[in-house]
């Protein structure tokens, strides 16, 4: 079977602000499989957004290759949604017509963008929110519309920037398992991006640990927690406790690492 | 009564009362301050020209101002009804304004999307931003004539540079993320500059809306001057030339008044161009 996402040998250099050049990719390797939910952890600055930025087609790697679904990626590829870091709804466009917006840009008619945008905002949990603006909504129903706004293109491919990590520990755990309903009820793969290791295993059946930059894959783990999940809950089964040590052992060396330089340049 | 009874008191829609009162002695405040404002001023011009402290043959004085425009109201002014004139400016004025904008917004858009574009011109356009532009009036005179051409055109070139240089910056100044964003759902080149690039640099621009009106204004005078038969510019000038100080005064009470509307009517457009915004508390508005 071919994977949905698979990334061969893909480094990045970004011409640093200074006019030197920035690895912050080196020699990625990486594989995820149709329907997968995959979690990508590391310390930060260590490129799991431009990761997902790869993946996107959103920018080109200098070296190796990208390919979603055997195609190789140039430009933005096809099937793929994206929540990005920070928030990327449209603010001058209500919650209706900024979940209508990804139908209306593939050539859907005004009406049916609509009705199909009304039942996702349905969905997610927005329903009589519908001609709201952005400003008038808390960052946790904000993020409900951008969640929308990606799946009402039903992406094969649904990528995912540290979205929760805006928001308090209630709300957050309230957004995860509607995340996990949503996406069971679809074949979409996942690659879900976070700096914290709980919400990566709660989620996630692969963690992937990403060194300190130049980023690569340090180690891969497999989290055989049985599905549905109840994220609320999880943390508290033994099991769940065995893996989180496990990968924290592995995360905790260039968490420090990451650490130990940010000293030494803030010095 | 103890500080704390009292607080006990303040409870409940009592406190939703409380606050409209004080909304409303507030704007009293307010609207007595303006008048107050109006009145030592005038006053004190009107007792200093009367005191022979202030030369009345050059710095005229309130009441002849007033009597200046009652006659002009009544009776018409040299040039014609004043209504007539105030609309002959007015013409020139938002004519100059649209054309102005509705190139400033083209030229910033094109400009701001093309960089190879922008880098070739980008010289060209700082070099005439630094020329003194009201000059171009006395070209426009020459060249358009003493119609209202060449007072639209100087109106609008005085605007244009203000627009343009407004809606360069607000489409450079687009989040990256929100162009991102709609480029993964789907967005073509046309989409991203009408539903992302335009309503984003839309702030940007109609906040220069606000101080551009107001040259275009200066522009229609000017042009006026340089050459009219009608319209406030002509007017100003033709008192001028009468050493009508109040006169003169009198025009500029009527570009003032035409230049508050014009805000007002700005305002609105603003609020309903860009309602997605949160309301700006009324009190950082001037
Ligand atoms: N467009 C860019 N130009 C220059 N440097 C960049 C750019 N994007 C990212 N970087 C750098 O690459 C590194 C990785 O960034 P990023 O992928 O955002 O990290 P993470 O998401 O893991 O925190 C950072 O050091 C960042 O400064
Ligand atoms: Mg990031």
């Amino acid at each position: 079977m071919t994977p949905a996402i698979e990334l061969r040998g893909v480094t990045k250099r970004f011409l640093a602000p200074s006019g030197g050049i920035y690895t912050a990719l080196r020699d990625l390797n990486f594989e995820v499989e149709p329907g997968e939910f995959c979690a990508v952890v590391g310390p930060t600055g260590c490129g799991k957004s431009t990761t997902l930025a790869l993946i996107s087609g959103l920018e080109p790697p200098s070296e190796g290759e990208v390919e979603v679904f055997g195609q190789s990626v140039g430009g933005i590829a096809e099937g793929i949604g994206y929540v990005f870091q920070s928030d990327a709804v449209f603010p001058w466009k209500t919650v209706l017509e900024n979940v209508a917006a990804g139908p209306r840009y593939r050539g859907v008619s005004n009406r049916d963008a609509r009705e199909r945008a009304r039942d996702w905002i349905t969905r997610v949990g927005l329903a009589g929110f519908e001609d709201r603006y952005p400003y008038q909504l808390s960052g946790g129903m904000r993020k409900r519309v951008a969640l929308a706004q990606s799946l009402i293109n039903g992406p094969r491919i649904l990528l995912m920037d540290e979205p929760f990590s805006a928001l308090d520990v209630q709300t957050r755990t309230l957004m995860e398992n509607e995340l996990l309903n949503l996406w069971s009820a679809t074949s979409a793969s996942v690659v879900f991006v976070t700096h914290d290791l709980e919400e990566a295993i709660s989620l996630s059946d692969r963690v992937f640990v990403i060194t300190a930059g130049p980023g690569t894959v340090k180690s891969t783990y497999k989290v055989d927690l049985p599905r549905p999940r109840n994220v609320a809950e999880i943390r508290f089964q033994p099991r769940f406790v065995e893996i989180y040590e496990e990968i924290w052992k592995d995360l905790r060396d260039e968490v420090l690492v990451s650490y130990e330089r940010q000293k030494r340049g803030a010095a | 009564m103890s500080a704390l009874g009292e607080q006990a008191v303040r409870t409940g829609p009592d406190l939703a009362g409380r606050r409209r009162r004080e909304a409303r002695r507030r704007q009293l405040n307010v609207i007595g301050g303006r008048v107050l404002v109006a009145v030592v001023i005038l006053g004190g011009w009107e007792l200093g020209a009367r005191a022979t402290v202030i030369d009345r043959f050059f710095w005229s004085q309130p009441s002849d101002i007033a009597a200046t425009l009652w006659r002009w109201f009544t009776e018409g002014t040299d040039l014609g009804p004043l209504w007539l004139q105030v609309l002959v400016t007015m013409e020139e004025t938002v004519g100059g304004f649209v054309v102005g904008s509705v190139f400033g917004v083209i030229f910033g858009v094109v400009l701001g999307r093309n960089r190879l574009l922008s880098d070739v011109l980008g010289p060209y356009i700082k070099g005439a931003n630094a020329i003194p532009r009201v000059v171009v009036g006395a070209l426009f005179a020459v060249s358009l004539g003493l119609d209202i051409k060449a007072k639209i055109a100087t109106a609008a070139v005085l605007v244009f540079f203000v627009v343009f240089f407004n809606a360069f910056q607000g489409v450079r100044e687009v989040d990256r993320n929100l162009i991102a964003n709609a480029r993964i759902l789907g967005a073509d080149d046309r989409r991203l500059t009408t539903e992302i690039i335009i309503p984003s640099a839309l702030s940007w621009i109609v906040a220069s809306l606000h101080t551009s009106f107001g040259l275009a204004l200066v522009g229609a005078v000017v042009g006026e001057l340089f050459g009219a038969t009608e319209g406030i510019g002509e007017l100003i000038y033709l008192s001028k030339n009468l050493f009508d100080t109040a006169g003169v005064f009198a025009g500029m009470a009527l570009l003032a008044a035409t230049a508050l509307v014009a805000e007002a009517l700005i305002t609105a457009l603003e609020d309903r161009l860009i309602r997605w915004r949160p309301p700006v508390a009324t009190e950082t508005r001037i």
